[in-house]
């Protein structure tokens, strides 16, 4: 892009942005608290007796370790792409068609 | 081997067999007492890593959690007693785990819990008036570096991590397939994710880096033709995130 | 050393609560009998964000107490700097009422466990752990209190008692001590003595605060009775009539109500503090 051409995209762009921030944002509307504040708390309390966790071998063994019943995981794991073909099982990465 | 040494050792390996030394206090061997100091290094730990990786707990499931969560803290306990900072090592935690490879995007989406975290305990600065990026002569903007809010974060996934945290924790439309870059903006006190726009991640990258902002729109165009910086702009004015603009003649 | 006694910052001799995030609007609204807070140090070592706004709101409206969780003090390995260097940092910021830490170990080589981690009471650990009361108070130079641990065990090893070991502490760091009535009917119950007994070998006239908490009863392998400090229930009968008997014999003294699992909403954590309110009130009639 030559100097003036971005002059003024630039100076559109700023207008534009000012334009569109001023108008009533549905991103703050969005905005609230969903848990980061619980996240990582220390306290001085104990946990939850003698349950066995703390003893528990079971899942010990590293890449022999199977998954139980999944979560929300179950629930995404068929999304159209972009061609219209289907991956089963997952989501898989897609080659980004952005210049190195 | 020293006393602690020896009662630290078992507390992070069921294996090890319980310190000798201890009593009931009533002379009898202290048995499955000392598991209640194992019971709480390994459930706090565990817990504390649930609840810094909501979306991911969601996703794979509280039970499969708790499992990865007690082989990552007994092989990564945290370094540090500041328990908000801990987890840094779990998305290439979750990488290595074979059972896992279903799911290539867990690691990336916790890598956006991680940098909602650490927006949420980020310092506090004061947005710029809009109003004075308008103020300025275009020449000037364009050779200007402009500050962003100390808790921005930047992530760059293969996959939809925006769509899948959102679907996942706040009730979002499910994600379709495809690569997103995802902005982390703190408004207030509470962190947010964005989906930032094609080219956005250079702008925004670029912008970091302390380069101006003609350069940062430079580099969004090489990676993006026909970039244009509206969209990105209007996020990171609408979330309070850009708190300087040094000139060119500072 | 800074003075601590400025009237309007010390602890009142009244019940307090332990903080939660999610308590803010009702206890800024409806504090009830709540006179002071007290927030665990670590969960404030960040840069910003809501966790100090709300302590620099707090701090306008009622003493704050800085309690740590994470110092490490009765661990074999020197005080972590880093971690000394940012509760300094913090102390000094929030200028707190009160900096309180445990009798207890927490990391190991450089694993932080997360957990209070008991030790044995030996000569060699009082030399230790009063060496490290002496860097804590030096560096954020204040007095700090003591809090007496949960037992789940005991050892072999230990050829003082805990009453000992805590007098012999004041006396050598002089430090003041935080005396944790649940934490005193959880050892005894686990350990087998008299609560009692300990309350009255305690060096009561160095408590500068007094916690109360809930605690699970579970039992051991043999079907003795094993008391887990849980903070995750009220506050139970035989601890408060524990507590009548501390107040009784130390006066009045600051009361905090810990609840840190399972946090109810703030009416349930109030009557834990009303109750001690009127533990106090009994006290002056």
């Amino acid at each position: 892009m030559n100097t003036n051409a971005k002059l003024i995209a630039v100076a559109g762009a700023v207008a534009a942005a000012l334009a569109a921030q001023t108008t009533p944002a549905a991103a703050q509307a969005k905005e609230k608290c969903y848990g980061v504040s619980q996240a990582g708390q220390n306290d001085c309390a104990a946990g939850p007796g003698t349950t066995c966790a703390g003893t528990s071998t079971v899942d010990y063994q590293g890449n022999a370790w199977t998954l139980v019943d999944v979560g929300t995981c179950a629930e995404i794991d068929l999304p159209a792409m972009a061609d219209g073909t289907e991956r089963k099982g997952s989501l898989s990465a897609l080659e980004r068609d952005l210049p190195a | 081997m020293s006393a602690q040494a020896d009662f630290a050792g078992g507390l992070l390996n069921p294996d090890h067999p319980a310190p000798k030394g201890l009593s009931d206090g009533k002379g009898r061997a202290a048995g499955r007492r000392y598991d209640v100091y194992r019971n709480n290094v390994t459930t706090s730990l565990a817990e504390a890593l649930a609840t810094g990786f909501p979306a991911v707990t969601r996703l794979i499931g509280e039970e499969n959690m708790k499992g990865l969560a007690r082989m990552h803290l007994r092989a990564s306990p945290p370094v540090s007693p500041v328990l908000a900072q801990y987890g840094e090592g779990f998305p290439k935690f979750l990488a290595s785990v074979d059972a896992l490879s279903p799911y290539p995007y867990l690691p990336d989406v916790a890598r956006l819990e991680l940098a909602l975290r650490r927006a949420y305990h980020a310092a506090d600065a004061s947005p710029i008036a809009p109003e004075l990026l308008a103020s300025l002569p275009t020449e000037q903007l364009v050779a200007a570096q402009i500050g962003l809010a100390p808790a921005i974060g930047i992530l760059r996934s293969a996959y939809p991590i925006h769509d899948i945290w959102t679907y996942t924790l706040q009730g979002g439309p499910k994600p379709g397939a495809g690569p997103q870059d995802v902005l982390v903006l703190r408004r207030g006190y509470d962190p947010l994710p964005v989906e930032l726009p094609a080219g956005g991640f250079s702008f925004v990258t670029t912008l970091l880096t302390g380069q101006s902002f003609g350069v940062a729109c430079d580099m969004a165009e090489a990676a993006h033709p026909g970039f244009e910086p509206t969209d990105t702009l209007t996020l990171l004015l609408t979330h309070d995130a850009i708190t300087h603009i040094h000139g060119p003649d500072r | 050393m800074r003075d601590t006694t400025q009237p309007d910052n010390h602890l009142p001799n009244a019940p307090g609560v332990g903080f939660k995030a999610g308590h803010f609007d009702d206890l800024i609204a409806t504090p009830g009998p709540v006179q002071w807070v007290e927030i665990h140090a670590e969960n404030y070592m960040g840069d910003g964000g809501r966790p100090l706004a709300q302590l620099r709101a707090l701090r306008n409206v009622m003493p704050v107490s800085l309690h740590g969780v994470g110092l490490s003090i009765g661990g074999e390995s020197p005080l972590d700097g880093a971690h000394l260097a940012r509760l300094r940092h913090l102390c000094d910021w929030l200028n707190p009422a009160s900096f309180s830490e445990h009798l207890a170990w927490s990391t190991h080589d450089t694993a932080f466990l997360n957990d209070l981690l008991p030790l044995p009471y030996t000569p060699a650990t009082l030399a230790r752990v009063a060496d490290h009361i002496d860097q804590v108070q030096q560096a954020l130079g204040r007095q700090m209190l003591l809090e007496n641990p949960s037992s789940y065990l005991a050892f072999d090893a230990s050829i003082l008692s805990e009453t000992e070991f805590l007098a012999e502490l004041v006396h050598r760091a002089g430090c003041g001590l935080l005396l944790d009535v649940n934490n005193v009917f959880v050892s005894a119950t686990n350990l087998g003595f008299s609560p009692q007994d300990y309350i009255a070998a305690f060096p009561l006239h160095h408590v500068g605060e007094i916690h109360i908490g809930g605690h699970d009863a579970q039992a051991d392998e043999h079907g003795a009775p094993l008391l887990i400090d849980s903070h995750a229930a009220p506050v139970a009968d035989p601890v408060w009539a524990l507590l009548d008997d501390v107040l009784a014999r130390t006066g009045p003294r600051p009361v905090l109500v810990e609840w840190d699992t399972d946090v109810p909403d703030w009416p349930v954590l109030a009557q834990d503090a009303t109750r001690a309110d009127r533990a106090l009130e009994a006290l002056a009639s």
